[in-house]
């Protein structure tokens, strides 16, 4: 599997999908247009300033809250190239599979790393590397089920590639 | 080896014998989306490939987020919902019809042993009916739409057994707001929590339906309840189909049980800007409020109503505050006319609304300004949450609500259930 590698943007522990997508943004399902909003009220700056590649670092109950997809969507069409947080609400952490956004739940490294820190992942092992402090930090493994599905592409290549299979 | 509730039906609809941490696939008996959600499910649907859902009897949507369409975007995602559910031969509940959950539940589909998604986090609160109900995103819906199946990790259950009796003038909200106080916002994170103990066998359905409603607040996938005498008459009133009430083993395993005695529990107020922040209303009394909103999938039932009109009938809304009063449903809001409440609360200063999620989501219907408080009968509290960033948002139950409309400030409702 590939490694991602980009800043760090850290945030705190609760971050709900209303700051990471507020509703009044669901008007349009249109991932760029969902992109120029996330993180919008928790970060106002953030949008405009993140860069492909770049990481969210998060603590506890990352994503909790609404069952909305536009979160993950939104974090993933701004460049995100991965989620590390403590923990995640599980609504998120579902979704999240299913859209092929990659996210690590790691207590240790939700600790470790700073804001702006260069990171680099390695989603076949689990191993996240702070390469600013020269740290590593081991993530929580992925459920064997949920790889078949990253390894599909998302829940949609997964159902399409069986309706293919069993023309169900 | 004794099985929980939530273990017990993923076993009845899996066909395999179930436990914490199972992966499992299940058939599902119902499945419902919202226009916030289904939107994508549909574009993940057809991107799936699919042609025809499951079974047309087993899914629906509800326009309740924003209804009527506040701007021309949502009208658009709107048309797509009503051309695919009509493409579809799938019920659809448009505007005015009311809020998913409660929709839901009144329709008579869900019940006790029921295994339900919805592409809504509240979804929980079928739990008041024994029904194992979730949250799930819009690809999980699309993909159980094609196939009536969706794959579940088992869930550990923690079970919260709530003692005594609650006070006068404290209600399902203050007992449900004090235990997300207590566990915090991921206190039950991806377990089924089972509500127990007389004090949740007291409550009436509705009360039933506010605790189950919020557990998804202290992160739980689902909010159990065990059926009994109140749930079969509720049912027997919204259906003839048979469902067989589903109880947990004597020895049945548990991550965790907890006991709480809410004899005297005060009024609890969820104060900006987490629902865990919770404080009996005592500490915060005389907070200033600009808008009251008494409503939602958590609080706009009947029984929220008749609460909130027998504070606020013959008084006058206080000058400086604006209250939106928003009716679980048609229903809710035909049998609030009958019983006069709806008149009451007009005559009172009260705007009604359209039945719908408008003032909780913010998407409209009452956007709060900047530096305004708002006193809520809603679940959420975020930053934003109900349109505004730069507003505060507080919880209560619809007498805290009602009270504090009256007095322009956050007032403990005992004293004016006390004066009648």
């Amino acid at each position: 599997m590939e490694k991602l590698r980009g800043r760090a943007w850290k945030f705190g522990h609760d971050i709900d999908t209303d700051m990471i997508i507020p509703a009044r943004y669901l008007n349009t399902s249109d991932p760029a247009e969902l992109a120029r909003h996330c993180m919008e009220d928790a970060d106002p700056s953030f949008a405009g300033r993140v860069q492909p590649g770049d990481v969210i670092v998060a603590g506890r109950n990352f994503g909790c809250g609404s069952s909305r997809e536009h979160a993950p969507l939104a974090i993933k069409a701004c460049g995100v190239s991965c989620v590390i947080a403590a923990s995640f609400a599980r609504i998120f952490y579902r979704n999240a599979f299913n859209i092929g956004l990659p996210i690590l739940e790691s207590p240790e490294a939700a600790a470790g790393i700073r804001q702006g820190d260069e990171v680099e992942v390695d989603l076949g092992s689990g191993t996240i590397t702070n390469l600013t402090r020269g740290e590593q930090y081991r993530a929580a493994p992925v459920p064997p089920f949920m790889q078949e599905i990253i390894a599909a592409g998302g829940l949609i290549n997964y159902v399409r590639r069986r309706l293919g299979k069993d023309e169900v | 080896m004794g099985q929980t509730i939530a273990e017990k039906i993923l076993s009845a609809h899996s066909g395999q014998e179930a436990y914490a941490h199972d992966i499992v696939v299940a058939r599902v008996d119902f499945i419902m989306g919202q226009d916030g959600t289904s939107p994508l499910a549909i574009r993940s649907f057809e991107e799936m490939g699919g042609r025809r859902v499951f079974d047309p009897e087993r899914v629906a949507f509800v326009i309740d987020h924003s209804a009527p369409s506040p701007s021309e975007g949502v009208s658009n995602l709107h048309q797509l919902m009503r051309r695919f559910a009509r493409e579809q031969g799938i019920h659809l509940y448009d505007i005015g019809e009311g809020v998913c959950h409660q929709v839901v539940p009144e329709s008579g589909r869900v019940g006790p042993g029921s295994l339900v998604i919805g592409a809504d986090s509240h979804t929980c609160t079928y739990g008041a009916l024994n029904a194992l109900a979730t949250g799930v995103g819009s690809t999980d819906l699309a993909a159980a739409m094609i196939s009536g199946q969706m794959w579940f990790k088992v869930p550990e259950t923690f079970r919260i057994v709530c003692r005594g009796t609650l006070p006068p003038g404290v209600y399902a909200k203050d007992l449900i707001l004090y235990l997300i106080g207590q566990l915090t916002a991921d206190g039950a994170t991806y377990m089924a929590v089972e509500f127990a103990g007389e004090a949740i066998a007291q409550l009436s359905m509705e009360g039933r339906f506010t605790v189950a409603n919020m557990a998804v607040e202290m992160g739980a996938k689902a909010g159990l309840m065990e059926a009994d005498d109140k749930t079969l008459a509720w049912l027997a009133r919204h259906t003839r189909r048979q469902f067989v009430p589903v109880r947990p083993d004597e020895d049945a395993r548990y991550a965790r049980v907890a006991e709480y005695d809410v004899s005297r529990l005060s009024p609890q107020v969820a104060c900006p800007h987490r629902v865990d922040n919770v404080r009996p209303v005592e500490e915060v009394a005389g907070t200033p409020v600009q808008q009251a909103v008494i409503g939602t999938c958590t609080n706009g039932r009947l029984e929220d109503l008749r609460v909130a009109a027998r504070i606020l009938a013959g008084r006058r809304v206080h000058r400086d505050v604006r209250l939106v009063v928003a009716p679980a449903s048609r229903q809710v809001y035909l049998e609030a006319m009958r019983e006069g409440i709806i008149q009451a609360l007009v005559e009172s200063g009260a705007a009604v609304v359209t039945p719908g999620c408008g003032p909780c989501v913010g998407t409209h219907n009452g956007i709060p300004a900047d530096g305004e408080n708002v006193i809520s009968t809603a679940n959420r509290n975020f930053k934003g949450r109900m349109g505004n960033n730069k507003a505060f948002i507080y919880l209560a139950s619809p007498a805290t609500v009602a009270a504090s409309a009256l007095t322009g400030k956050i007032t403990d409702p005992r004293h004016f259930l006390e004066s009648r």
